[in-house]
């Protein structure tokens, strides 16, 4: 039974000089948005290791959202299309773990759009908010609970009980 | 000096700052600072009223003595506005800047939410964050890079020449490069400025021609950047200098070539008079253009289109031997350690809203149409007629055309309000003519400008408010034969009205050029959703931009009238002689860097990085980084397989630090 007062939670890992710089604005501007979101400062969405994204789940996010500058307009060149590169595998590592696709989300956000974090981010949260909890934090309790109550039972059971191997050869 | 103090014990000193009610008014500042108390390693934790004042950051450096604090973390606004700020206060409290973190509880938190509750919670969750993370931080050292003193303006308008003579004057040298054949932009066609009247010619001739007499400035009109490499300090500028197939140096600007052209009049529209005049192949775009050096135009000229022409102009050039026909393009290389972007506007297309007329109707001109007739050295020497020759008996300004309107632009163009009281009080010096200004709001907020106003009214303009809804000659009574007829609601008077006027003047707003994006890119600078370059803080830095060592000054930026342009233009100036005269610029530690015992030499790294940082030891099969190269953008780091890259203030540990902790508080 999913508890009533859930509410999804969001990692996202922003670059320093277009989304980090648009959810500024956004501020600055007074646009109003979900609060479910924390947002992670990074130079480029380059630096965004998939390692990041992973253990953002595994810590207990529901869903991470990365944001970079426009393909052509990286502060660095081209950093945002090794973040595409790196998260089309992402997302097929993520759908072999069993984790749905729209948890996570890339999106290119320029320094001057301050309505699109707040329409990225709503839509994000609702979007999790449908899928329900992620809950990966206790889902590794239960699957570390179920190997040691196995391990227990493997210990407590006799070991002269299990069949001894049939000495086939003479 | 241990970082953890005498006995590598952990110190972290919180602040969280009310800023006033920005902050306050929404997160519970007392509770957040309650929470962190608690969190291990905080030997400190407040909340203040206003953490950047001079007491708020006396507080910090006075609790690192006090309390042997060794990290810092500061919860108020983003690090992009006063980062700058803490980080010199822990320094000045004798502790090195980098064990400082930010909490960004305002721009991200406090003015985006309104729920209370949930905006403390996640003021709370994005503090622990910092506190797990500023555990991490090491003791890191600005690197200077000298700075190259050359500046490089791009655009020869009013802006770009007060830049660069400004800057020139301060002794450094000057690179101004200009689009087209002559400096001086828009402002070299307005006959007088508002409010005072006083003659555009007489205050930017004198300015042009010191840019072309001033020992420190190369000037490089009909030219174009078309590459920038390179960083704050030390860019590399290619030039594009296009053929203009008279040689600079041996022109003279006689204009022999020009009557001697086998065009015996003017053929082709001269984009200096807005094509209300025609000039030939080889011209010269105004009697006071600088450089006084003629153009021949590649489109129009016999010889250039055909290779079939007498070739009187060379001729007429004689043994000076300054028309050269077989001019090529010539790229041009150039190193700089700043840039100021001068770069302009371009006026609305009165086209595009058709009901007006533009295009349809001779007698709708549009305001800079109108500013070329007013001028005495324009194509009717100052004579403001009707296409048929006559003089106007009532003229019509519709303010607002293509600004403050959904359908086209959005923003207010801010001159065209003063643009047209200059120019309906021009008419009236110059004509007999009624003048009747349609108007939305009258915007006169500039100094002397509102008192401008009250003496066109007091002169006898009329002003009308309400947006006109079209223009016609559709003639529904006498008096409105062989006239234009304004349609509008007269809001003040509460009905429609039918205004018969001669001729209509369309007050055109102002637009970001068409190839502003491309420049944009071109300078890596971010543009609003207008397409105005950006800048990087509009109070703190207004003309600044997010490229270290690039600047932007005057429309380009955004409209404004010529005073306000000077303004930034001197203001860039100034920015830019700020780093010039400081010699060198800190550079952001957040460089890579390898730990080579840790390198597989598998060279993943190495196409990644797009500045060329990283390089590869053959003989000891390990990756390297240069420093001076890296821009710290991170990328290596998150694809190196073994882990050895790694990056300052962005370090594994700290981002995995900081998940977890905004993950630790609900």
């Amino acid at each position: 039974m999913p508890d009533p007062n859930w509410q999804p939670r969001i990692v996202a890992f922003f670059c320093n000089w277009c989304t980090y710089t648009a959810a500024d604005l956004a501020g600055v501007s007074r646009l109003k948005y979900a609060p479910n979101v924390r947002v992670i400062r990074l130079m480029c969405s380059g630096r965004v290791d998939p390692q990041f994204v992973l253990e953002a789940l595994a810590r207990g996010a529901d869903g991470v959202l990365i944001g970079g500058c426009h393909i052509g307009d990286c502060h660095y060149v081209e950093g945002n299309y090794k973040t595409v590169r790196r998260f089309e595998m992402l997302k097929r590592l993520l759908a072999d773990l069993g984790i749905e696709e729209q948890r996570v989300r890339l999106e290119w956000i320029s320094a001057s759009e301050g309505d699109r974090v707040k329409t990225v981010i709503n839509e994000m949260v609702e979007q999790v908010r449908a899928l329900g909890p992620l809950n990966l934090p206790n889902r590794f309790a239960d699957w570390d609970r179920e190997v040691s109550e196995w391990e227990a039972h493997l210990q407590t059971e006799e070991p002269s009980a299990r069949p001894e191997p049939e000495v086939t050869h003479a | 000096m241990n970082a953890n103090g005498k006995n590598g014990e952990l110190r972290i000193g919180f602040y969280i700052c009310h800023c006033g009610h920005n902050i306050a008014g929404v997160v519970d500042c007392p509770a957040v600072a309650e929470y962190v108390a608690k969190l291990p390693g905080v030997a400190v934790s407040r909340d203040y009223k206003y953490m950047c004042s001079d007491p708020g950051q006396e507080l910090i450096q006075q609790d690192i003595r006090e309390h042997k604090l060794n990290r810092v973390v500061v919860a108020s606004c983003s690090p992009l506005l006063h980062e700058a700020t803490f980080r010199k206060a822990v320094a000045a409290g004798g502790l090195n800047p980098f064990f400082f973190q930010m909490v960004n509880i305002r721009e991200h938190d406090s003015w985006v939410h309104t729920d209370r509750a949930a905006a403390t919670t996640k003021a709370k969750a994005l503090a622990h964050a910092a506190v797990r993370r500023v555990r991490f931080h090491k003791a890191l050292e600005t690197t200077r890079v000298p700075i190259h003193p050359d500046v490089l303006v791009v655009g020869g308008g009013i802006s770009g020449i007060h830049a660069a003579i400004t800057i020139a004057n301060a002794g450094k040298k000057v690179f101004l490069v200009e689009r087209d054949p002559s400096i001086g932009g828009h402002m070299a066609k307005f006959d007088k400025t508002f409010p005072t009247l006083d003659c555009a010619a007489c205050i930017l001739t004198p300015k042009m021609s010191a840019v072309r007499s001033h020992e420190n400035i190369t000037l490089w009109t009909y030219s174009e950047v078309v590459k920038v490499e390179g960083y704050v300090g030390n860019y590399t500028v290619t030039v594009k200098r296009k053929p203009r197939y008279v040689n600079e140096d041996l022109c003279v600007g006689c204009q022999e070539c020009i009557k001697a052209c086998v065009y015996k009049e003017g053929k082709f529209p001269d984009e200096f008079n807005v094509g209300l005049s025609k000039r030939k192949p080889v011209y010269i775009p105004f009697p006071q253009a600088v450089p006084q050096v003629v153009v021949i135009d590649p489109h129009y000229c016999l010889q250039l289109k055909t290779g079939k022409c007498k070739k009187t102009c060379l001729e007429a050039c004689a043994d000076r031997q300054a028309i050269d026909f077989t001019q090529k393009e010539e790229l041009v290389e150039i190193k700089v350690g700043n840039i100021i972007l001068a770069t302009g506007f371009k006026l609305f297309d009165a086209k595009r809203i058709p009901q007006y007329g533009y295009g349809l109707y001779p007698n709708v001109v549009t305001s800079i149409e109108l500013e070329r007739l007013v001028t005495s050295s324009g194509p009717t020497s100052g004579e403001i007629v009707l296409r048929d020759g006559k003089p106007p008996k009532s003229v019509g300004f519709i303010l607002c055309v293509g600004s403050r309107d959904m359908k086209t632009n959005r923003w207010c163009s801010r001159t065209c309000c003063m643009h047209s009281m200059k120019l309906a009080q021009l008419v009236r010096e110059h004509t007999d003519a009624d003048v009747t200004v349609f108007y939305l709001d009258i915007r006169a907020p500039g100094k002397g400008c509102e008192e401008f106003y009250d003496k066109s009214l007091r002169d006898g303009i009329q002003f009308v408010r309400g947006r006109v809804a079209e223009v016609t000659d559709w003639a529904l009574a006498p008096e409105e034969e062989g006239k234009l007829v304004i349609r509008v609601e007269d809001t003040l008077a509460g009905f429609v009205r039918r205004i018969p006027v001669d001729m209509i003047v369309l007050a055109v707003g102002m637009e970001p050029h068409a190839d502003a994006q491309d420049v944009r890119r071109l300078f890596n600078l971010s543009c609003g959703s207008e397409g105005w370059f950006l800048e990087k803080h509009p109070k703190l830095a207004p003309v600044s931009t997010f490229t270290d060592g690039v600047f932007i000054a005057g429309c380009c930026q955004g409209p404004k009238d010529i005073p306000d342009s000077i303004a930034q233009a001197g203001a860039a100036a100034a920015e830019a002689m700020a780093l010039i005269d400081k010699g060198y610029i800190e550079q952001e530690p957040n460089t890579a860097y390898i730990l080579e015992q840790d390198c597989s030499g598998c060279k993943s790294c190495l196409p990644l990085c797009p500045f060329t940082a990283i390089t590869f030891d053959e003989a000891k099969q390990k990756a390297s980084i240069n420093a001076a190269l890296c821009k710290g953008c991170g990328t290596c780091v998150a694809a190196c397989p073994s882990g050895s890259i790694h990056q300052n203030l962005f370090e594994d540990e700290e981002i995995f630090s900081e998940i977890d902790g905004v993950l630790s508080y609900a």
